[in-house]
């Protein structure tokens, strides 16, 4: 009883327990999995890595003014192709823009894209996944069939449809309308993943004894099933994010993404290919801000992962 | 919420002077693509406080379905129990509303798995899993139930609680992960305790350590224990009372003295002699020829007639041998038990 007493007594009137002095010694245990996994981030290069890299990119999107980039929309066609000047650093486009400024600023709409469409379909990937997974017989039968219905439907057809129709105001830029193009045609394979992740956790012991110790259906699923089976579907949505910027890139291609002045990586990546073998700069940088934008998401989801995974610890 | 125990005390059929635990005639099947396995075909057995009944048998005998069917825990589907009854004190637990029986969960009855690695949360600290019981069960808050949980850590003998208390069950050896295990199931302060091969994942020592921290467990609070298990010598130190199992039936019923000096059930005695000996070096180990019948596709009569040395034609007939009263509180399904005891 005395160990007891000495926590109270450490506990002190406030009835909290003792704060952890934060250091990496053996006997310093936080008593949370999101306490540990930061402890775990915080030594992680990739994690740092990642977030700074994510930090940049978010401030590009949220105040491209920082970035001393100059006008995106000022195109003199005289400029053609021209290379790198004043502000300018990274040469001008077949338009004559300044390639500098064009691919700062479109780092809001794809990410406002990205990010948005990934939501969108995670939270519909998680909840049919998880309870077609949890709750299987007649429910997993209809929800799965409806998944591989909508896995059925052609991409690309299904979202001209949709997003035709979804941008029918003319004045709208269509940043709407694609992220829900995408976020609504894209979460068939984040649900299927977690179907099986759940289906594989629920059988397990830890469920069966958490059932043993009087635990509802409602915990069950978000204290024991839920935090064991997000591993994969963290990774397949961290690509998701990658493909859904390069998907609205198609789009816009394609005339019904981004539209009017829009200024996104993906529409400058699908202007300049024509003129790769000419001019390919236009076409290099907002690919690597691309690219480089997708690489940090996915080794900020991995590295979340591993520290929210006791195991690997 | 912070007294479950006052409210189970209102349960349809309650007495506080019914026996503790009753199982009777309890009948749980499989409706699988392949057939309908029935794994427990009118399983009975009666359990006091403080008393300890082994449940023996093969795999697949029926012994770890019967646990999870008095737990309530049964995937359903594919397992449907069909018939009989589970009473605690009086009232029959296959009968109470879904919420009803899981506030008797962990309160009342509670059970320890084979597996303890696999039986706790691994992305959650021992700790947590702990507290988290005290605070949703007893509505305790954090400090409270940390406290609580430490207690019981000690409780189990698990050295360090206060220290090891914020690890991951996986940072924890074998046989200090079943000491979690039985803290956990413990917390609650249940009567009736089912302990499914709590020591089978286990090396030789550790499980004599396990098995001695559960039988004083089981004399501090006066628990009534169910031993689930095929290894026989762990039943010999431990039990009161053994119940054999074999295709889903219990075929012999005995106190554990009777039964190791004169089994009355060919399987039992069997099941004994297939115990390898240091006084039989250099002999032929006896074996019980055979499998056991596929759950799917019982023998008729007797289901261990095609195994048995005093088979003879009644035992391949329906209907099935019934439990021959032996002696007082003992029983045994065989017709031929006076033979087979007289040996």
């Amino acid at each position: 009883m005395s160990d007891l007493e000495a926590v109270a007594a450490a506990a002190g009137p406030s009835g909290e327990a003792p704060v952890q002095p934060r250091h990496k010694s053996k006997t310093d245990k936080p008593r949370s999995l999101a306490g540990d996994a930061w402890i775990d981030l915080r030594k992680s290069k990739i994690f740092w890595t990642a977030a700074v890299l994510v930090l940049i990119i978010v401030l590009m999107a949220l105040f491209p003014s920082l970035f001393g980039a100059g006008n995106p929309r000022e195109c003199i066609l005289a400029r053609q192709h021209g290379a790198a000047s004043g502000s300018a650093i990274l040469g001008y486009d077949y338009q004559g823009c300044d390639v500098y400024a064009k691919t700062i600023y479109g780092a809001r709409n794809s990410l406002q894209v990205g990010l948005l469409a990934t939501l969108i379909s995670g939270v519909i990937g998680l909840i049919f996944g998880l309870s077609a997974g949890y709750f299987g017989g007649w429910l997993d039968a209809i929800l799965s069939r409806f998944i591989d219905v909508v896995l059925g439907i052609p991409f690309l057809l299904a979202a001209i449809v949709l997003a035709k129709r979804l941008s029918a105001d003319p004045n709208s830029n269509g940043v709407l309308a694609v992220t829900i193009t995408l976020g609504v045609l894209g979460w068939t394979t984040a649900a299927r993943i977690m179907r099986s992740s759940v289906i594989a956790s629920k059988n397990q012991d830890y469920v069966a004894a958490a059932r043993m110790l009087g635990s509802g259906p409602a915990r069950l699923m978000m204290r024991h099933i839920l935090p064991n089976s997000t591993a994969s579907f963290i990774v397949v949505l961290t690509i998701l994010l990658g493909t859904n910027i390069a998907s609205e890139a198609t789009l816009s291609y394609l005339g019904i993404g981004l539209k009017g002045d829009a200024i996104s990586w993906g529409i400058s990546i699908s202007e300049a290919g024509a003129f790769v073998r000419t001019a390919p700069g236009p076409l290099i940088w907002p690919s690597i801000f691309l690219a480089v934008t997708v690489l940090a998401f996915i080794m900020l989801g991995d590295a979340v992962r591993d520290a929210f995974d006791p195991k690997l610890r | 919420m912070t007294d479950i125990k006052a409210e189970i005390d209102v349960l349809p059929g309650l007495d506080p002077h019914a026996p503790l635990l009753e199982v009777n005639n309890l009948h749980v099947e499989f409706r699988t693509q392949y057939g309908v396995a029935r794994a427990v075909n009118g399983a009975n057995f009666r359990l006091a406080p403080g008393e300890t009944l082994a449940i023996l048998g093969e795999s697949g005998c029926g012994k770890s379905v019967t646990a999870q069917a008095i737990m309530g825990i049964l995937d359903s589907p594919p397992g449907f129990v069909t018939q009989g009854e589970v009473k605690y004190r009086g009232t029959d637990l296959l009968k109470l509303p879904e919420n009803q029986r899981r506030k008797m969960r962990a309160n009342h009855i509670a059970m320890i798995f084979q597996d303890a690695l696999s039986a706790l949360n691994p992305v959650f600290t021992v700790g947590y899993q702990l507290g988290e019981l005290f605070r949703k069960h007893r509505g305790m808050s954090r400090a409270d139930a940390k406290k609580r949980s430490i207690e019981l850590l000690d409780q189990v003998k698990i050295p360090a609680a206060k220290a090891r208390i914020g690890d991951y069950p996986h940072q924890f050896s074998g046989g200090m992960r079943q000491r979690v295990m039985i803290a956990m199931a413990l917390a609650l302060d249940p009567e009736v305790l089912i302990a499914d091969e709590p020591t089978t994942a286990l090396d030789v020592t550790v499980q004599a350590q396990i098995m001695g921290l559960l039988a004083e467990l089981q004399q501090q609070r006066n628990m009534g224990l169910i031993l689930i298990t095929h290894d026989m010598g762990v039943v010999a130190d431990v039990a009161d009372r053994i119940s054999v199992m074999y295709a889903g039936k219990v075929v012999e019923e005995a106190g554990v003295y009777d039964i190791y000096s004169r089994p009355a059930h060919p399987y039992a005695k069997a099941l004994l002699e297939s115990i390898p000996r240091l006084d039989m070096k250099g002999q032929q180990l006896n074996v019980i020829r055979g499998l056991p019948p596929a759950l799917t596709a019982i023998p008729q009569g007797c289901a261990f007639n095609p195994r048995c040395a005093y088979a003879q034609d009644v035992c391949r007939q329906d209907p099935p041998p019934p439990p021959y009263a032996v002696a007082p509180g003992r029983t045994a399904r065989c017709h031929f038990w006076r033979d087979v005891i007289g040996e």
